[in-house]
């Protein structure tokens, strides 16, 4: 078991050694100065050169990665070109909206996709089945900001119940801040809701026809019961490695639902500065992403030991 | 003595029989691939469409509600946005071509690569893993970030972001077929390795490299309008799908129709090429069949 642990943990560190390197090598696609790049149109040669000499851009490629993963590891994801302050302070100031909407977005997620999952299987092949599909073929069809608009235009302006935009932290009551959270919430949340409800469904169709599902009906269990103890149980691992790949679909949403509704979070961070050219904070923020990704889906993984005790590598 | 002649429109209708009795049994892929052609029938035949221009400014007619005249309305230039959303679908079609393209390419030659070759294949693997663990919008962002846009950089972009994946599905299906009866024969006899590759192993492993190729393409047309939606993806001054919608942000509580309506266009081509694929995959692989 902890070796299995380790040997996971230690598995993941080629990956994120090669996210780096790509996120590295990125500033030396264009082909132009990296130091000019991450200086900003507006730097004085004398800053273009601090730069060069700091990040050591006038060294063999290999040495600079190196030096830059250096500095990430410890802690040091350079300095904005906007406002002269360092990435990770920025990124920690925005990270509670993006948090926040993240977990609204899958618990909101996983509170309609399993039931909606669950009766696709439970009735599959009639028209409740086909009706369900259907309609997380549709939501998985249409863009966030697509989703987001059209509420914004039903429930803010057609019917004024919703605020338009903004955010209003958890600090300020429960109130405000769920009342900012729905429309965001639903437009980023369908998406994600609509890959979970079809995995949902398929793996329970692989469960439903297992003998053991066909001894506790014909023992005469109910089928709440049945559903909720035996299934769900049995098809959860799946369902769970989709809730953890689907983070990345979720991701790139946050950025379009925050500049939709104007939250100021790490996604909204990341378009100012792409609209700025602020390269080292773009940076920041994906390699920040990325590494929270692969580390989520590593916990998941281990999760699955606690969840299925029939894993044991 | 059977007059060959005779035969020949029996079998034709027979050929046109199993068509329409395909059709009836894919009600799904009959319905994705003419809202498929629709979309790409109003684009390419947009000036026939519509007499309106799609950058031609025209200040007295701004911001008109949709009418007879303007059945989308006007953007805040005067524009017409029903004509820039049916042109605005061509830059949308070629990218989602494109894309779907260069990635079935360059997927099928790295995958196949690495799931034959197996010394190549842990490296390879490795690389892909690390960039699919980068959320693709994030990095064709990033690419974005540092080159000049235009088309070709946003095709480029999007292109980076989706390669892994069709690498993971080519080397899964080579990794199968690799082990066939049919692959050790060729070799026995002395087959090179490309002809090998590329006459025994890749016509084997098409079909979910086809299905694959058109969720490239689903993925593609939302990651451009994503990309000039934010400000950074195709040029402003071309009318796509995205540009559009930027254009109409500021207005969004005035003329939410500047929005709604290219939105609505984009939505509709996703749902068409995702339902595509969906009974594709059902039809190719019947294994998968009922797994949505």
């Amino acid at each position: 078991m902890y070796a299995y642990v380790g040997r996971r943990v230690l598995g993941t560190l080629p990956v994120i050694l090669v996210i780096a390197l790509v996120i590295f090598l990125i500033l030396h696609l264009s082909g132009g100065d990296p130091a000019a790049i991450i200086a900003g149109d507006h730097a004085t040669d004398e800053d273009i050169k601090a730069i060069r000499d700091k990040l050591g851009l006038d060294r063999p490629l290999a040495e600079q990665f190196l030096t830059w993963l250096w500095n990430v590891v410890q802690g040091d994801f350079g300095i904005s070109i906007f406002n002269r302050v360092p990435v990770g302070t920025l990124i920690l100031q925005r990270v509670e909206p993006t948090l926040m909407l993240t977990l609204t977005v899958i618990v909101f997620s996983i509170i309609l996709a399993l039931p909606m999952g669950i009766a696709a299987a439970w009735y599959a092949g009639t028209w409740i089945d086909r009706a369900l599909m259907a309609l997380a073929v549709l939501s998985f069809s249409l863009p966030v900001f697509v989703i987001g608009y059209g509420l914004v235009y039903a429930f803010s302006l057609q019917v004024p119940i919703l605020p338009v935009q903004g955010y209003r932290s958890l600090a300020d009551g429960i109130g405000p801040f769920a009342r900012h959270m729905v429309l965001p919430t639903i437009s980023l949340g369908l998406v994600y809701t609509a890959l979970l409800a079809r995995m949902t469904r398929s793996s329970f169709l692989e469960v439903l026809s297992q003998d053991y599902i066909r001894s506790a009906r014909a023992k005469g269990m109910a089928s709440f019961q049945l559903i909720t103890i035996h299934a769900l149980k049995n098809a959860s691992v799946p369902i769970v490695t989709t809730i953890g790949s689907g983070i990345a679909v979720l991701i790139g949403g946050v950025v379009v639902t925050e500049s939709v509704f104007a939250i100021p979070g790490i996604g909204r961070l990341t378009v100012d500065a792409l609209l700025r050219s602020d390269f080292p904070v773009i940076q920041g923020v994906i390699l920040v992403f990325s590494f929270f990704y692969v580390i989520l889906n590593l916990a998941i993984d281990l999760l699955y030991t606690v969840l299925d005790p029939r894993i044991r590598y | 003595m059977v007059d060959i002649a005779a035969l020949q429109p029996r079998v034709a209708a027979g050929r046109l029989g199993k068509l329409r009795r395909f059709a009836w049994r894919n009600p799904v892929m009959v319905f994705a691939l003419l809202l498929f052609a629709a979309m790409i029938l109003v684009s390419a035949f947009a000036p026939l469409i519509t007499s309106f221009d799609p950058v031609q400014i025209d200040p007295g007619n701004r911001l008109k509600s949709p009418s007879w005249e303007h059945l989308f309305g006007t953007d805040a230039f005067g524009r017409d946005v029903f004509t820039r959303t049916l042109y605005g679908g061509r830059v949308s079609l070629a990218v989602g071509a494109a894309v779907a393209i260069l990635t079935t390419v360059i997927g099928l030659t790295i995958g196949m690569l690495s799931g034959y070759l197996r010394a190549i294949d842990p490296m390879v693997m490795r690389v892909m893993d690390g960039i699919m663990a980068i959320p693709g919008v994030l990095l064709a962002i990033a690419i974005m970030s540092v080159t000049k846009a235009s088309i070709g950089t946003v095709i480029f972009a999007i292109t980076v972001a989706e390669v892994p994946r069709m690498v993971r599905v080519v080397r899964s299906a080579v990794l199968t077929i690799r082990e066939q009866p049919y692959i050790d024969a060729a070799i026995a006899t002395g087959t090179r390795l490309h002809r090998l590759l590329l006459k025994h192993i890749m016509p084997n492993a098409l079909a979910p490299v086809i299905v694959q190729a058109t969720f490239v393409f689903a993925s593609a047309v939302i990651i451009e309008a994503y990309l000039s939606f934010l400000g950074a993806g195709t040029p402003p001054e071309i009318p796509s799908w995205g540009n559009i919608m930027a254009e109409g942000r500021s207005l969004a509580l005035l003329a939410i129709w500047v929005i709604l309506f290219p939105g609505l266009f984009l939505g509709l081509m996703v749902l068409a090429t995702n339902l595509l694929g969906d009974s594709l995959r059902d039809v190719l692989d019947p294994r998968m069949r009922g797994r949505k």
